[in-house]
């Protein structure tokens, strides 16, 4: 539920004591790209902003990236997000259930309409609204009502910015990212599976600073983020430069920490911040334990060609290609090659000597 | 470009298959085109054997003799150059060792990617020159057709893609992947219908020239 | 059917095509290399005598009737028509500035044999009317009369009488029994007269038994020139009938080069069965002989002596050390050419080049790489094997104000006969 006093009002009255808040702001200053001269503004921003109100929309996920931010040990600054926002809605944390839990939605939605913002995780299906209900309500019917007063979308994680899992080919449920659902609204992709906890921070705190989005790349990520790929921020590129590559989980060069290309990582195809912000406060990211990067915030990442393939192997069928090809080209072949043949011999049956008075006739 | 990610899985996945069936068709018809019409039976007494002599000159054939050499200097070192930088930066690249692997399930070392790196500029300069080449000497110039000049134009647009996604210089990096793969996939449906099919049917030519000669007792 | 005509043409090359031709126009990648082993490019600059363009007609045809692609190029209209014009463009290309001579089939990067297929190329213009008159002329002859230069047996008796009066010796004609048939060639008869009585010296040291023909005398193919099969069966023919109502083991191809690749090699496919007869070249004959120890010869010659390998025996029929091991004999200051026995080059007439009056000019001009070879090494004389060769040597060498004079390796073996007794 929103508040009529500002947030800096709202952090003291939490006891988050000036430091706190202050260092908060000059990481997300640093994390947004932003110049550290604006470090002063951000705090002077968010000072004196009102917690807005956040609606959290959850269809088909795995609650992956609401755990991905809120998992922390003690107090941490990807935490303190919440404590900025006025998160009115949402399944897995809010106190509420049942009516009472979308009374509170319902309630939010009037109490701040045009204003409020609507962050969803998870992917909506349209091959039959009822895979996927909440309250008796299909996903496609929350959103498409939830939005109607809200001032911008954030799809969070890889199924709301791109369809995700539940889209893996077959794609049984007909799901689709939340951008192919919202048309008139501002929306922002924050790709991961799940994202990086402080890039889904770092990009709200953008929100509430600027009261706009941030520069997006053309799949609507924040590029502050998503603009460089792992594979150059990646600490193993020497060895990728080298052609030092691991060929097993548990040769030689995985124990020495060699690149992991031919076990498939996705670094090169893939734009995120892990290889630099990495998990868990910092403590590891895929590549760093030795397991290569999925790709998990590119599009179809799923459906790219296995983990474990590298990324230059082509995905489709080629074996079965190969023999298909090789029977009709015998076919084929074999029937233009003989009717060569038969040409050449229908010739040489139909040729007339050239005899010395033909030639003569040519003089 | 809307969907990058889209392009580079199309590219790797249905595409490529259709390159890859529009290629071994190909291959296999034009090769059954060129060994079904056969040969006449040869009455004359032989001098020497076919068999022998055909495949050495599938080896032999690949050095010219001096005197052929100095008049062709430039054909022949420069394109000595770029059909093995090109072979080179083809078999032992490791990203393209993986492709093979996945194809054949035969897999062998490779170079260094900086090796590979180098290769790669001076197979890109020996073609260049092969162009020029080309377009200035008088029967190279008087011989060429469109053909040749978009069979260069493609192999180029391989190798040279190729060069921009491995440094990045296209963003992002499965546009970049996805080009290089293109042009791989045009060279394929290309190949069986074009003079690159000579990268295979040199064996048969030399062969039979060999085989020919070989009969006579001429070493060729 | 009794015209030549477009159509026939077209057709002849159809009968032409086989594995190799299509395995030679499918790996053509134009690099031009033909052209540098080509005399006629070589001296002219010419690009249209590169070697492989001489083909392109029948390489269209090839392309547009015997592949899938090529069929479905044409009928989208992208490929030129071949027409009668075409060829007719095409004929000096094909007789003029060619003599098959198989040096570019030696340098080919891709092995293609390009002089194979300029004989198969030749069967398409001979069929629809577009060979040279110089080898129309001698083709008539060479069927009507025998010999492509008209010569008639009573012209070769006088001959034969000359040389029996000179040598004390017996030549014998249509000899049944016979161990080795001989032929001979027209220009021989005419140009170089003292082969005749060399071998008859040489064939009575060795003491064979051998025989000249009066019905089948002529060793030359001008059908095997023009690039009929029918032609040159008809000529071949001649000589195996004889040969085998004389019952002879052995038939003998005089000094000459595509004599010899006619009878040997393209002799028992035109007539589609094998000899019961071998075939030799007088010098593989005579060499055999040295290797066996059946010839005795004494003294040699001293002045710097040099070899002109004849394209027919020595590339395209693998004859390249026997003259050599019979130079030994007979020479003690021999130097060969720098590019001498496969990859030696043409001297410019042969292939029916030297019928061709047309071509006359061209043949001088192409000489002149013959001439840098000789100029190159400085000999006194020069040594060859076919009297084609030894006439545009000899006249070549004088069109350039050049005196140095040509002798025939069988000659030069008689001189040094080792005297008997």
């Amino acid at each position: 539920m929103s508040e009529s006093m500002t947030l800096g009002e709202s952090l003291r009255r939490r006891g988050i004591s000036r430091r706190s808040f202050l260092k908060y702001c000059a990481t997300m200053t640093s994390l947004m790209a932003l110049s550290p001269a604006m470090g002063p503004v951000v705090a002077a921003t968010l000072e004196r902003i009102r917690r807005p109100s956040v609606i959290w929309l959850s269809f088909q996920e795995c609650t992956g990236c609401t755990e991905s931010l809120t998992r922390s040990h003690n107090p941490s600054l990807e935490g303190l997000i919440f404590d900025f926002l006025s998160l009115d809605y949402h399944h897995t944390l809010q106190a509420a259930s049942g009516e009472a839990a979308e009374q509170a939605r319902e309630e939010a939605m009037r109490e701040n309409a045009g204003k409020y913002l609507v962050v969803v995780d998870g992917s909506v299906p349209l091959a039959n609204k009822g895979y996927s209900t909440i309250a008796g309500k299909s996903n496609l019917d929350i959103l498409q009502e939830t939005l109607t007063g809200a001032a911008a979308v954030v799809a969070v994680g890889t199924c709301a910015a791109f369809g995700g899992l539940p889209k893996a080919k077959p794609n049984p449920t007909g799901a689709v990212a939340i951008a192919d659902i919202v048309k008139d609204k501002p929306i922002i992709n924050i790709p991961g599976c799940p994202p990086v906890p402080v890039v889904i921070t770092g990009t709200l705190a953008h929100y509430l600073v600027f009261g706009r989005l941030p520069e997006m790349d053309q799949y609507r990520r924040p590029k502050a983020f998503f603009g460089t790929s792992i594979h150059d921020r990646c600490y193993r590129r020497p060895f990728y430069d080298k052609g030092l590559f691991a060929e097993s989980f548990d040769d030689e060069g995985a124990r020495k920490g060699w690149c992991l290309y031919q076990l498939g990582c996705k670094g090169p195809m893939t734009y995120n911040a892990c290889a630099v912000l990495k998990w868990n406060d910092g403590t590891s990211w895929p590549v760093e334990s030795g397991h290569g990067c999925l790709g998990c915030s590119e599009p179809e990442f799923w459906d790219a060609g296995g983990f474990y393939r590298e990324l230059s192997v082509p995905i489709g069928q080629s074996t079965r290609t190969t023999a298909y090809a090789a029977v009709a080209g015998l076919v084929v072949g074999g029937a233009v090659g003989f009717m060569a043949r038969t040409h050449r011999d229908t010739a040489k049956r139909a040729h007339e000597p050239v005899s010395v008075d033909q030639l003569e006739q040519k003089l | 470009m809307k969907d990058p990610m889209a392009f580079l899985l199309w590219v790797k996945g249905p595409a490529f298959d259709l390159a890859l069936a529009v290629f071994i068709i190909g291959i296999l018809l034009r090769i059954l085109e060129i060994l079904l019409p056969g040969r006449a039976p040869n009455y004359a007494e032989p001098r020497g054997g076919e068999w022998g002599p055909g495949f050495r000159t599938i080896v032999s054939r690949s050095m010219a003799d001096s005197g052929t050499f100095q008049r062709a200097a430039f054909n022949v070192i420069v394109g000595y150059i770029w059909h093995l930088g090109f072979l080179i930066s083809l078999l032992l690249f490791v990203p393209h060792i993986a492709v093979f692997a996945s194809l054949s399930g035969m897999s062998w070392p490779g170079l260094p990617n900086p090796v590979i790196d180098g290769v790669t500029v001076i197979t890109l300069g020996a073609l260049l020159g092969m162009l020029v080449h080309r377009l200035r000497h008088p029967v190279m110039r008087f011989l060429s057709t469109f053909e040749d000049y978009l069979t260069w134009g493609v192999v180029f647009a391989v190798v040279f893609s190729g060069y921009l996604a491995y440094h990045r210089i296209i963003n992002p990096y499965p546009l970049a992947l996805g080009l290089h793969l293109l042009m791989v996939e045009v060279m394929l449906i290309l190949f069986p219908f074009t003079k690159l099919m000579h990268a295979i049917t040199f064996l048969f030519s030399r062969w039979y020239t060999g085989a020919i000669a070989g009969r006579k007792g001429v070493e060729s | 059917m009794n015209e030549l005509s477009f159509e026939r043409g077209l057709n002849a090359w159809r009968a032409e095509i086989d594995a190799p031709v299509a395995a030679f126009f499918s790996s053509c990648v134009h690099c031009g290399i033909c052209a540098t082993a080509c005399p006629f490019y070589v001296e002219t600059g010419d690009p249209r005598y590169t070697p492989i363009h001489k083909l392109e007609p029948l390489r269209l045809l090839w392309e547009q009737e015997f592949t899938l692609w090529g069929r479905i190029k044409h009928a989208l209209g992208l490929s030129p028509q071949i027409t009668d014009e075409m060829l007719a463009k095409w004929e000096k290309l094909l007789y003029d500035s060619c003599t098959m001579c198989g040096r570019c089939s030696m340098v080919c990067p891709l092995g293609i044999d390009v002089a194979y297929m300029v004989r198969k190329a030749r069967e398409g213009m001979v069929a629809s009317g577009h060979a040279p008159e110089g080898l129309i002329n001698a083709s008539l002859r060479a069927v009507r009369i025998g010999s492509p230069m008209g010569l008639k047996f009573k012209t070769l008796q006088v001959q034969i009488q000359h040389v029996e009066k000179h040598t004390g010796l017996k030549i014998p004609v249509d000899q049944v029994g016979a161990e080795y048939l001989v032929l001979l060639s027209s220009m021989e008869i005419i140009n170089f007269p003292e082969y005749l009585g060399a071998i008859t010296r040489i064939f009575d040291q060795v003491g064979i038994t051998w025989t000249l023909s009066s019905e089948a005398y002529e060793a030359t193919n001008a059908g095997v020139q023009i690039g009929s099969s029918d032609i040159a069966r008809q000529l071949v023919e001649r000589v195996v009938k004889i040969a085998e109502k004389l019952g002879v083991k052995n038939v003998i191809s005089p000094e000459c080069g595509h004599a010899y690749t006619a009878i040997r090699w393209e002799g028992p496919n035109l007539i589609g069965r094998p000899y019961p007869f071998r075939v030799f070249h007088v010098i593989e004959l005579i060499d055999q002989w040295r290797a066996s120890g059946k010839l005795k010869t004494e003294g040699k010659e001293s002045d710097r002596l040099t070899m002109h390998d004849p394209c027919n025996l020595a590339r395209k029929s693998g004859v390249i050390q026997q003259q050599r091991q019979l130079m030994d004999l007979v020479a003690e200051n021999f130097v060969d050419l720098k590019e001498h026995g496969r990859l030696q080059w043409c001297c410019g007439a042969g292939g029916g080049v030297s019928s061709n009056e047309r071509a006359e000019e061209l043949k001088m001009t192409a000489f002149k790489r013959k001439k840098a070879q000789i100029e190159e090494v400085s000999p006194e004389r020069i040594v060859t094997m076919c009297a084609t060769c030894r006439t545009q040597l000899e006249e070549g060498l004088e069109h350039y104000n050049m005196e140095i004079p040509v002798v025939g390796l069988t000659e030069l073996i008689a001189e040094h006969l080792a005297s008997k007794g």
